[in-house]
C-alpha cells in the first residue's frame, strides 16, 4: 500500500463556553472529538453524519479554516499544523473546498470571470492573459460557456453556480478538493449532473476527494470509502460496498435503515431511534450512542469504546466488536 | 371506493409582479379521498407550495391571486370564500404543517400559550380542560414530559420536537384534511424517520387525509398511497405509487426516478436531466418539459399535451400514442 496522500490523525476542536462576568471557562463543547484517517491519492472519502456530528468542523480543520485544538494534518509527508499562517496559505493551493451553499459563495459584485481568477491571482499563477485563458477553459471544463465569465452570480441557477464554484475549487490544479455538502441545496436532477461532473473531473484530474454531506445515498454513490460520525467522533470507517451492504456499528444500521427508499415495493424495517443527538457540550459517559443505542449493553455506559480495525480492515467503535 | 374530501379542478394561481403575470400554478386537477396519504412531487419552482398556500387560503395577497378554477372541501367551493369561512375551516377542518419547525413557532410565548391557543379558537373549553387537552395532544404526537414542555419555549426544544408540537397544533382540531409542505426536509434522517412514523400513525389513528408536499421521492415511495407529480405549474403525471415508480408514464417522472443514487447498489454514471426547471411563464407554446426531454418529437414543441388516462394519467403524446 502506497503513503497516504492526506492523513489526519487524532484531530480535536474544543470550543470553551464561558459563563460569569469574567470569561472563566465553565465547559468546553467536543465539536471534533479525536478523529483519525487518511486518504490515498486519486480516492474519495466520504463523511456522513447528522448535523451537528462535526462533519463540517472536520472539512474546514483540515485546511486550518478553524484552528485545530490538537491533532495532526500530514498531508504529502508534511505536518501542516506546523506551517505559519503565511505557508499555510499557500499549502491551500494544493487543497480547495467546495461549499454547500452557492448563493452565499460566490461574491455578488464580482463577475464570475473574476471569481474564478481570484484564487490565481491569489497564489500568483501566470499573468492576466493567461489567467483569462484558463478561466475560459475551467468554465467549459464544468459545462459552462467562456462568455458566461462576464456575467454576475446572480444571472445563474443554484446548479450553475455550483458549477462555478467548482470551477473556482480547480482554478489552482489543487490536489485534493473538500466538498462540504456540494448538492445538498440543489434539486434531484440538478444534483445528478453536479455529481456526475464531479466524478468526471477526478478521473480527468485524478483529484482526491473528501467528501462531506448528510445524505447517505449521495455518499455512497461517490465514495471509495466512507467515514460514519457520531457526536464528534467517527464511529464506523470502511469501504462503501461493504458499509451499506453489511454496517456493522448500531447507529450506521439505524441512520441507513431511518433513509426513506424512493421504490414503494421496498418496504424497510425501520430501526427507529428514540430521542435527538445528544449536546456535545455534556455528551453521555461511555459510548456516546449507548443512551439511544438499541442493543446497548452495561459495559457501554461505562467504558469508551475506541475505533478498532477488524479482521475484513473494516474499523469500528463499538463494544459488540470488542 | 371512498368518496373525494377535497377536489382541486383546474385551479389556476398567479402572481402579479412588475413583469407581469407569473402563472405559478397553471390549471393542476388533483383530488384526496377520506383518510388517504397523497404526494405531491416536484422541484423547487413547480408550484407545490402554491398549490397549498392557494388551498389554505394564505396566498400573500397582493403579489398572488387565484384567477381560475375551483378547490371543493365536501362539495363546497372555498376557492373564492370570505376570510371568516376560511377561518373556520382552517384547524378546523384543513391544516397545514410548514417546512422550518424553527420559524413557524413564536419564539416568546411558551408551547402550552401556542397550543392552548389553537384548541381554544375552535373549541369553547375552560381553562382545565384546555391544558388537558393540550397534554393530551403532546403524548399524541410522542413528546415525553407533556406538562414541563406546555412551560417552555420553543428555542429550548430541538428540531423534531418543534416539528411534533407543530403536528400537535394542527391537529388539535381533528381536522379531515392535513397538508404537509415538507414537513421533513430541514431534519436529519433518523428524526425524519420518527416524524414520518407519527405521520402515518396518526393518519390510521383518525383518518385523517394527508397530502404530502414534498421533492424527496423516497418520502413518497415509502408513504403515500397516491402520487400527483408537479412540473413548472403543470401536473404531469398521476396515479397510484407503484405504478408511478414501477411505470412512469411521463420522461420527467422517469428521470427523476433515475437520478437519484441508489443506498443498495451502485450505479456508475447518474441519470441526468439536463438543463433546468424553466422560469414560469418563459414557455408559451407546446409541451414545459420539451426543451429538456430526451424523446422530444415535433409536435411536442407546437401543441400542448393534455393530462390523460384513467387511473394512471399523464400529460406526454409518447405514452398517449403508444395506448
Amino acid at each position: 500500500m502506497s503513503e497516504p496522500l492526506l492523513q489526519v490523525e487524532n484531530l480535536k476542536k474544543y470550543y470553551p463556553i464561558k459563563s460569569g462576568g469574567f470569561g472563566k471557562v465553565s465547559e468546553t463543547v467536543r465539536a471534533v472529538d479525536g478523529v483519525s484517517f487518511s486518504v490515498q491519492e486519486g480516492e474519495t472519502l466520504g463523511i456522513v453524519g447528522e448535523s451537528g456530528c462535526g462533519k463540517s468542523t472536520t472539512g474546514r480543520m483540515i485546511m486550518r479554516l478553524i484552528e485545530p485544538t490538537e491533532g495532526k494534518i500530514v498531508f504529502n509527508g508534511k505536518n501542516l499544523m506546523d506551517l505559519s499562517k503565511g505557508e499555510m496559505r499557500k499549502a491551500r493551493k494544493d487543497i480547495q473546498m467546495i461549499f454547500q451553499d452557492p448563493f452565499a459563495s460566490l461574491n455578488p459584485r464580482h463577475t464570475v470571470g473574476h471569481i474564478i481568477e481570484e484564487p490565481m491571482i491569489v497564489h500568483k499563477m501566470g499573468d492576466r492573459k493567461q489567467r483569462q485563458k484558463r478561466v475560459e477553459e475551467l468554465l467549459e471544463l464544468v459545462g459552462l460557456s467562456a462568455y458566461h465569465a462576464g456575467r454576475y452570480p446572480h444571472q445563474f441557477s443554484g446548479g450553475q453556480r455550483q458549477r462555478i464554484g467548482i470551477a473556482r475549487a480547480l482554478a489552482v490544479r489543487p490536489k485534493v478538493i473538500i466538498a462540504d455538502e456540494p448538492v445538498s441545496a440543489l434539486d434531484v436532477s440538478v444534483q445528478s449532473q453536479v455529481l456526475n461532473l464531479l466524478k468526471d473531473l477526478q478521473k480527468q484530474f485524478n483529484l482526491t476527494y473528501i467528501f462531506i454531506a448528510h445524505d447517505l445515498s449521495v455518499v455512497r454513490h461517490i465514495s471509495d470509502r466512507v467515514g460514519v460520525m457520531y457526536l464528534g467522533k467517527i464511529v464506523e470507517l470502511s469501504e462503501s460496498e461493504n458499509l451499506y451492504n453489511h454496517p456493522n456499528h448500531p447507529y450506521t444500521k439505524a441512520l441507513l435503515s431511518a433513509v426513506p427508499v424512493p421504490d414503494p415495493e421496498v418496504k424497510t424495517q425501520r430501526i427507529i431511534l428514540q430521542g435527538d443527538v445528544p449536546s456535545p457540550a455534556h455528551p453521555p459517559a461511555g459510548c456516546t450512542f449507548h443512551d439511544r443505542c438499541p442493543v446497548a449493553m452495561d459495559i457501554c455506559s461505562k467504558e469508551r469504546p475506541h475505533l478498532k480495525k477488524l479482521d475484513d480492515g473494516r474499523m469500528v467503535s463499538c463494544h459488540l466488536f470488542h | 371506493m371512498s368518496e373525494a374530501i377535497l377536489k382541486v379542478d383546474g385551479l389556476k394561481t398567479s402572481f402579479f409582479t412588475d413583469d407581469g403575470e407569473v402563472p405559478a400554478v397553471d390549471g393542476i386537477n388533483f383530488s384526496v379521498n377520506e383518510g388517504e396519504i397523497l404526494g405531491i412531487v416536484g422541484e423547487s419552482g413547480c408550484g407545490k407550495s402554491v398549490t397549498s398556500l392557494s388551498i389554505m387560503g394564505l396566498l400573500p395577497s397582493p403579489p398572488g391571486k387565484i384567477v381560475g378554477g375551483h378547490i371543493y372541501y365536501k362539495g363546497e367551493d372555498i376557492s373564492h370564500a370570505k376570510e371568516s369561512r376560511m377561518r373556520k375551516l382552517r384547524g378546523n377542518d384543513i391544516a397545514m404543517i410548514f417546512q422550518e419547525p424553527m420559524t413557524s413557532l413564536n419564539p416568546v410565548f411558551t408551547i402550552g400559550d401556542q397550543l392552548i391557543e389553537a384548541i381554544r379558537l375552535h373549541n369553547h373549553l375552560s381553562k382545565q380542560a384546555l391544558t388537558d387537552r393540550a397534554v393530551e395532544l403532546l403524548k399524541l404526537v410522542g413528546l415525553p414530559r407533556a406538562k414541563e414542555l406546555l412551560n417552555e419555549y420553543p428555542h429550548e426544544l430541538s428540531g423534531g420536537m418543534r416539528q411534533r408540537v407543530m403536528i400537535a397544533m394542527a391537529m388539535s382540531c381533528n381536522p379531515k384534511v392535513l397538508i404537509a409542505d415538507e414537513p421533513t426536509t430541514a431534519l436529519d434522517v433518523t428524526i425524519q424517520a420518527q416524524i414520518l412514523d407519527l405521520m402515518v400513525k396518526l393518519n390510521k389513528e383518525t383518518n385523517t387525509a394527508i397530502i404530502m408536499i414534498t421533492h424527496d421521492l423516497g418520502v413518497v415511495a415509502q408513504m403515500c398511497n397516491r402520487v400527483v407529480v408537479m412540473y413548472a405549474g403543470k401536473v404531469v403525471e398521476e396515479g397510484d405509487v407503484k405504478d408511478i415508480f414501477n411505470h412512469p408514464k411521463h420522461p420527467y417522472t422517469e428521470g427523476l426516478i433515475q437520478s437519484i443514487p441508489d443506498l443498495y447498489g451502485k450505479k456508475d454514471k447518474l441519470y441526468t436531466i439536463k438543463g433546468s426547471v424553466p422560469k414560469p411563464g418563459s414557455i408559451r407554446q407546446g409541451c414545459l418539459f420539451a426543451p429538456r426531454c430526451e424523446f422530444v418529437m415535433d409536435k411536442c414543441k407546437e401543441n400542448t399535451p393534455e393530462l390523460l388516462g384513467d387511473s394512471h394519467k399523464s400529460r406526454c403524446f409518447l405514452h398517449q400514442e403508444q395506448a
